[in-house]
This record gives structure tokens, sequence and C-alpha cells, in this order.
């Protein structure tokens, strides 16, 4: 069991600006995400994105916000556990125990959730036949490439996936790469490559058509592909391989007795705390008069929750509002050398 | 004000009035219109607005722009007529207009 102050819940920006406001008013903060990185939608959906309205900020990516914030919580040492889904909250008393999918546990008198939309997942293929093969020959993603060696493998998307891997499976199996229109959405040089690929006959393309069947018994034999005129082909394909991008889904956290508004968690504007004391919600996942879904106005929220988080991690403390130009104990929060200050 | 009709993958026709000025996708939001998630509010990252599109509608609405089409590629069962209503915005000449929504949005 891991024993903190507070427990963020989304390693996006509000939740990584979180940390700091935590953090300068001397809270501890554990942090579960179930991405293998921070940055959250920022990272996943657009991180060559630029954004343009984050205050004195004129133009930066995706990417760039999520590094920076990563160096502005730098000195406060937080432990990230990523790859991990929150799936329990339990009260204990004035504590609160969370449970994730890989049984980690940890224990705290707050939690903050900044869980966007949910937690993020590929996109399955449409076809239902395609679930029965999941992790036998239907992946989403490629984690063991040794797997994928002396296969027929058909793969299904337009964009950088799709491109990527067809370049690095074609060294050592057989690939056909198939999406619903002529276009394909790349870096020029992996385009260009994929062309000499198709010229040389080491990979087939197929375009624009989208997969009809599947058919097989244990494993999949074939698959048919119906183009956009109604021709239908037939292809040899043991292994299917498929990027359509990443959805949202909420997930468990419907289930924790949140108040709520379709997806989206109910709080009160003076904390940002939720219908359950020491459970706070902050940014796209939570909802009030006005609310609007910006990243500038999640850092005004985990400015604000902090503030209860404290009362609830140091009961017989006096918080104290401090500004970081002049706090001397600020500063040695985030390790300033004396002489600086 | 313009009328968009909303039709459900069953066929369950929705027609309501969006003010000039909105998208086809928030029009369906402020309308408690089923089979619209908009899970990224908008922003075009996600493609869960995704709505098909008559084909006497299709072509007098703006161009697709590449960015669409490429968001359009991680659609649930993208098709020829495929659109994100995110990026439609409501105009007089839209009035009518009608969009059926997909089985489901991911």
């Amino acid at each position: 069991m891991i024993t903190t102050d507070v427990i963020i819940i989304g390693a996006g920006p509000v939740g990584l600006f979180a940390v700091h406001q935590l953090g300068i008013k001397g809270l501890k903060a554990e942090v579960i995400d179930n991405l293998d990185k921070a940055g959250g939608q920022c990272i996943e959906l657009y991180p060559e994105k630029p954004i343009y309205d984050i205050p004195a900020v004129p133009e930066c990516t995706g990417k760039e916000l999520t590094e920076n914030l990563l160096k502005q919580i730098s000195p406060f040492k937080t432990n990230f556990h990523y790859n991990e889904r929150v799936e329990e909250v339990i009260q204990d008393k004035d504590n609160w125990i969370v449970k994730t999918n890989r049984s980690k546990k940890f224990i705290a008198p707050n939690i903050i959730i900044a869980g966007g939309v949910g937690s993020f997942e590929p996109r399955k293929l449409p076809l239902k036949e395609a679930e029965k093969y999941e992790e036998t020959s239907v992946f989403y993603s490629v984690t063991n490439k040794k797997f994928f060696e002396n296969k027929n493998i058909s793969i299904f998307g337009g964009g950088d996936s799709a491109l990527d891997w067809t370049l690095e499976l074609s060294k050592f199996s057989k690939i056909t790469l198939i999406h619903r229109r002529n276009e394909f959405r790349g870096a020029p040089h992996t385009l260009s490559e994929i062309k000499k690929l198709e010229k040389k006959g080491k990979i087939i393309i197929k375009t624009p058509c989208q997969l009809d069947k599947i058919e097989g018994d244990r494993n999949i034999k074939s698959i048919s592909v119906k183009f956009d005129d109604g021709k239908i082909e037939k292809i040899k394909t043991d292994t299917i391989l498929s990027f359509f991008g990443l959805v949202m889904k909420l997930g468990p956290i419907a289930e924790w007795g949140l108040s709520m508004d379709k997806k989206t968690i109910l709080v009160n504007t003076n904390n940002f705390q939720t219908n359950k004391a020491g459970i706070f919600a902050v940014g796209d996942i939570c909802t009030y008069p006005g609310k609007l879904k910006l990243i500038l106005s999640g850092f005004h929220e985990v400015a604000l929750a902090p503030v209860e988080c404290f009362k609830r991690a140091k009961p017989n403390e006096t918080y104290r509002f401090e500004f970081t130009t002049s706090s001397k104990t600020i500063h040695e929060r985030l390790g300033l050398e004396k002489k600086n200050v | 004000m313009p009328k968009i009709t909303y039709i459900s993958h069953e066929g369950k026709k929705n027609i309501v009035e969006v003010p000039k000025g909105l998208s086809v996708m928030e029009g369906a939001l402020q309308n408690n219109i089923e089979g619209i998630d908009a899970d990224c509010g908008g922003s075009m990252a996600c493609a869960t607005c995704h709505v098909y599109i008559s084909e006497n509608w299709f072509n007098k609405l703006e161009k697709i722009h590449d960015a669409e089409n490429d968001m359009l590629d991680m659609a649930y069962e993208p098709k020829k007529n495929s659109r994100l209503s995110c990026q439609i915005i409501v105009t007089d000449d839209l009035d009518g207009l009608e969009v059926t929504t997909p089985i489901k949005q991911s």
C-alpha cells in the first residue's frame, strides 16, 4: 500500500500541473495513468498540433507542453504509475483507497480525478468475428516483434502506425496494407519508402477498400475486403494488425458513486470537490455552470483544489497562501539554491 | 432558424432547430440527440461525431479538408458520404439538412 497526500488520476496537462500546485503547498502526490507516458490527449491525439491559448506561450505543440510541464514539476520528484488503470475507489474513514487493474494499492485523504474523457483504448475492428481472434490473430499493437515474423499479415489503417509497421514487418513477413481510401497520411519519407516497396513487389497495397469478412477456425485463414465499387477480394492472411487510433472510454469512473452529468463529474467551483468529500475532479472530466473544456481552465481548477486537499491532509496545520516570487518555503520546495533566493 | 434532421441508424428521425453558426455536432448535443458522442469536444481529434450525409446534401456542404479526412479514417465504418459533424457549420443554406448517425461511434 502506497501512502500519500493526494492520488492524482490522469497524467495529462491538468494532472501534471496539479502536482505543481500541490507541491508548492508541500503536499505529496502519486500519479496514475492508463497510458505508458505522460501527456494524455495532448500526446495521444495531437502531439504535433500547435496550441495557441496557453497564457504567455504564444504557440506550442501538445508534446512541448507536456515536456515543459514535466520539467516544471521535476523538483517534486513525483512517482508516476503508468499502464495502470484505476478500477476501484473505496472509502476508509477519512481516507480513500485506490486499487488499479494491476493490483497496486494507494491510500490518501484526497483523490484528484484529472481523467480527461476517460482512458484510451485502441479502436477495434468493426467486424464482430474479429473479437474471437483478438490476441491470437487480431492485434491492435505490436508488443513482441518476433511474433510477427514469417506471417501473412494484413495491416489496416492509413496513418503513421500502419505505415511504420508495414515498413518494419515487411523485412520478415508478407504484408498487405489495406486502407479505405487511396491517400495515406504519413511522413513524406515513410510514404516514399512504402511506394518503393510496393514497386519492388515486397508489399501489396489494397485501396480503397474495407474489411468485409474473416474466415478461419481456431486461427484466421483468409480475409475478404470489399472495394468501393463493390468488388470483393480474398486475401491469404493469418494475422491482422489494425491501426484505427484510440477511443476514450470513461470506464470504472462511472461506478464510484460520484454525481455525474453524462460523461462528466459535477463539482463545486469553490474547490472542485465532487459530492464525495476528498474526491476532486478537474480538467475535461469535470463540469459546472459555464465550464469550458480548455487546458487553461484546468490549470485554474488545480490551483484551487489543493487548498482543500491541504486541509484534509494536514488538519492540524494552518494553510497560508503564498506567492512563488517571494516565498522562501516555496523556493525550498522547488529546490532553488539559497544564493538565488 | 435552420432545421436539421438527425436520423438514427434505425431510421428514427429527430428534427430540431439549430442556431446558425453552431456545428451540426453542437446542435445534436444541445438537443440530447443520441448517437453523437463528440468526446474531444470539437477539436477534430476523435472521430466520435461521425455522420453520413445523404447524396443530395453531401455536395452542397463545404469541401472536406485533409485533416478531417485523416480523422475519418479512424471513424467507425466510414463511407464515401462520411463527415465529422463538428466540421459542418449550420447556415441558412443547410436548412433541411439530413444526417444519419452510425450504429456506434467507437
